[in-house]
């Protein structure tokens, strides 16, 4: 079973990013969960969700508290430090940054990808949404699966220009980030 | 059909194939979603029904009373502090008879305020006099609001479908949408024999004196309980149709042989059944999932618990000045079973508190020990002040 958390401030649309993220994988074949950990539901408060994915029926209901991923939609969040708490190592965490890589994985130690979600997802969607932008960003380094996937999910929910301008969207930000850079936790999750 | 839906969706959808021909509720959270749903499949045209939007949960729970009383199938949803508006009016729908369907999206009962899961709303109504079916998941929360309709009109009560606010209402997983047709063979046109109808006049509701109060009272614990056998049957039918069983009155999973047992009821035994199969544990253990709790199923629990050595019960709300419901109800269950298992009582997950997959090799460890007070396992004492501990 992969585990992720998925953390952005309230607005940032993290819940859809979870309920896409594990719909994807539904299209994908797998079995999914995912929910919201509600705090105070407002514009701009750190809000968290998590996204299960499992050959499996999952039974579990308690909070991912050692996920193998970490999705940020806001770099600011990471002033709390604790926010990597309980992050399996190698540590794979895909920020939302146009901020070095590097300048991440040093500082937290971990294994940090970042990508410029929000620009990207503000040029091609027009929309300061950077959820899906790092969904497939993602799904291509891990490998978990084809991002026509996620293009699925998407098409659930959404039609016309906007699906069209997210599925570019998916594209472009799935050429960011090498394919397959991260895929050990799925390979091993797959053979458990 | 399968599909990745959210809780609430999953079950607007699930109403919506039932045909309600009446649906009146007031949003709360967590059952708003349920409620936009629904109004969102009327507004599509894809639910064709008398959608009542009410101005609170006492009209809510009265406009689906009238409604039913004249012989249509009514819904409604609420929570919380909204099932404690519609207290006075559970009573009256049960105590007249009147087959509805509710869905109780399990949350927290004020004060302090908090939106999230625990079954106070739900307990607190208890002895309502309506049926209550706890789910394990979004596929139990599905496959029990069918059932619930048909159990209904089969009974002539009403029956209350509890699912944990956020654990299952927001959470988006597979479900197996029973297809329309399917429901249509399973759930027949709503009957209700003393229908309200001006050409056959009847009287509801009427004041009852002394001399009949105590026989109707006793006839309604006499409905309740022969609805076990019906809630049993309609579980049996729905998986001859679908093969998927809601656990009837309960279930029991793990090694038969297990001298170790804890009884549980709702979403916390997703969790449990997990720790079970997946966590070591020093000695084996069984899990009883609460799928009734009203009515009671005291035959069926004597049964399952017969052999233990010990019986772990936890509940998701509390009895300030006694302790947690079901465990007080299971020792008054099992009050001279010979031997009877020792019973731990204990109240977990309130108020939203995470449950932890750890939770269950804590609670074993416990067991060394004598039985301990009644307790909220889960509370850090040192968060409060020493004469509060």
């Amino acid at each position: 079973m992969i585990e992720i958390r998925i953390h952005g401030r309230g607005g940032q649309g993290n819940v859809v990013a979870a309920y896409l993220l594990a719909s994807a994988a539904f299209h994908d074949g797998k079995y999914c969960q995912a929910f919201p950990a509600f705090g105070a539901e407002r514009r701009g408060a750190p809000v968290a969700a998590f996204v299960r994915i499992n050959e499996q029926r999952i039974f579990r209901r308690n909070q991912v508290r050692e996920p193998h991923y970490m999705v940020v939609q806001d770099a600011t969040l990471l002033h709390n430090r604790s926010l990597t708490g309980g992050l399996r190592p190698p540590g794979y965490m895909l920020v939302n940054s146009t901020r070095p890589a590097q300048e991440f994985s040093d500082e937290f130690g971990v294994w940090a990808v970042t990508i410029p979600a929000t620009r990207l997802a503000t040029e091609i969607v027009g929309r300061n949404v950077p959820n899906v932008a790092l969904l497939s960003a993602l799904i291509t380094l891990n490998g978990m699966m084809p991002v026509t996937a996620l293009e699925k999910a998407l098409a659930d929910r959404f039609s016309g220009s906007i699906l069209d301008k997210n599925v570019k969207l998916v594209e472009r930000a799935s050429a960011e980030v090498e394919p397959g850079l991260w895929t050990e936790e799925v390979r091993h999750a797959a053979s458990a | 059909m399968r599909q990745a839906l959210e809780g609430s969706q999953a079950i607007a959808q699930a109403v919506s194939r039932c045909r309600p021909e009446v649906v009146a509720a007031y949003p709360i959270t967590p059952q708003t979603h349920i409620v936009e749903n629904i109004s969102k499949l009327v507004a599509d045209g894809v639910l064709d029904t008398e959608l009542v939007s009410v101005e609170s949960e006492f009209s809510a729970a009265s406009v689906i009373l009238g409604a039913a009383a004249a012989g249509a199938r009514a819904y409604t949803a609420s929570s919380s502090q909204g099932i404690l508006l519609m207290a006075e009016v559970l009573f009256n729908i049960s105590g007249l008879r009147i087959p509805v369907v509710m869905t109780c999206a399990n949350r927290a009962v004020s004060a302090p305020l908090s939106i999230w899961n625990d079954h106070a709303d739900s307990m607190a109504v208890r002895d309502c006099g309506w049926i209550q079916l706890h789910c394990l998941d979004n596929q139990e929360a599905v496959d029990s609001t069918v059932q619930a309709f048909k159990i209904a009109q089969d009974t002539e009560l009403p029956v209350m479908v509890c699912m944990d606010g956020f654990v299952l209402t927001h959470t988006l997983e597979v479900v197996d949408m029973p297809e329309q047709d399917l429901i249509d063979r399973f759930l027949p046109p709503f009957k209700f024999q003393r229908a309200l109808d001006p050409k056959r006049p009847i009287t509801q509701g009427a004041l009852v004196s002394p001399d009949f109060f105590g026989e109707i009272r006793h006839s309604h614990h006499a409905a309740m309980q022969k609805s076990a056998a019906v809630i049993e049957s309609v579980d049996a039918d729905w998986a001859a149709l679908t093969g998927r069983r809601c656990g009837g009155l309960l279930t029991v999973e793990g090694p038969a042989d297990a001298e170790t047992g804890v009884l549980a009821l709702g979403s916390m035994c997703g969790t449990l059944l997990e720790a079970m199969e997946t966590l070591p544990m020093d000695r084996p253990v069984k899990l009883i999932k609460l799928r009734c709790f009203r009515p009671f199923p005291e035959a069926a629990l004597r049964e399952a618990t017969a052999g233990l050595r010990d019986l772990i019960v936890l509940d998701r709300a509390v009895t300030p000045g006694l302790g947690g419901t079901v465990g007080t109800e299971v020792k008054g269950t099992l009050y001279g079973t010979d031997p009877g298992p020792r019973i731990h009582t204990y109240a977990v997950g309130l108020g939203g508190r995470d449950i932890p997959l750890d939770i269950l090799p804590d609670l074993v460890a416990t067991l060394d020990k004598p039985v301990a007070p009644f307790g909220v396992f889960d509370a850090d004492l040192e968060k409060l002040a020493p004469e509060d501990r």
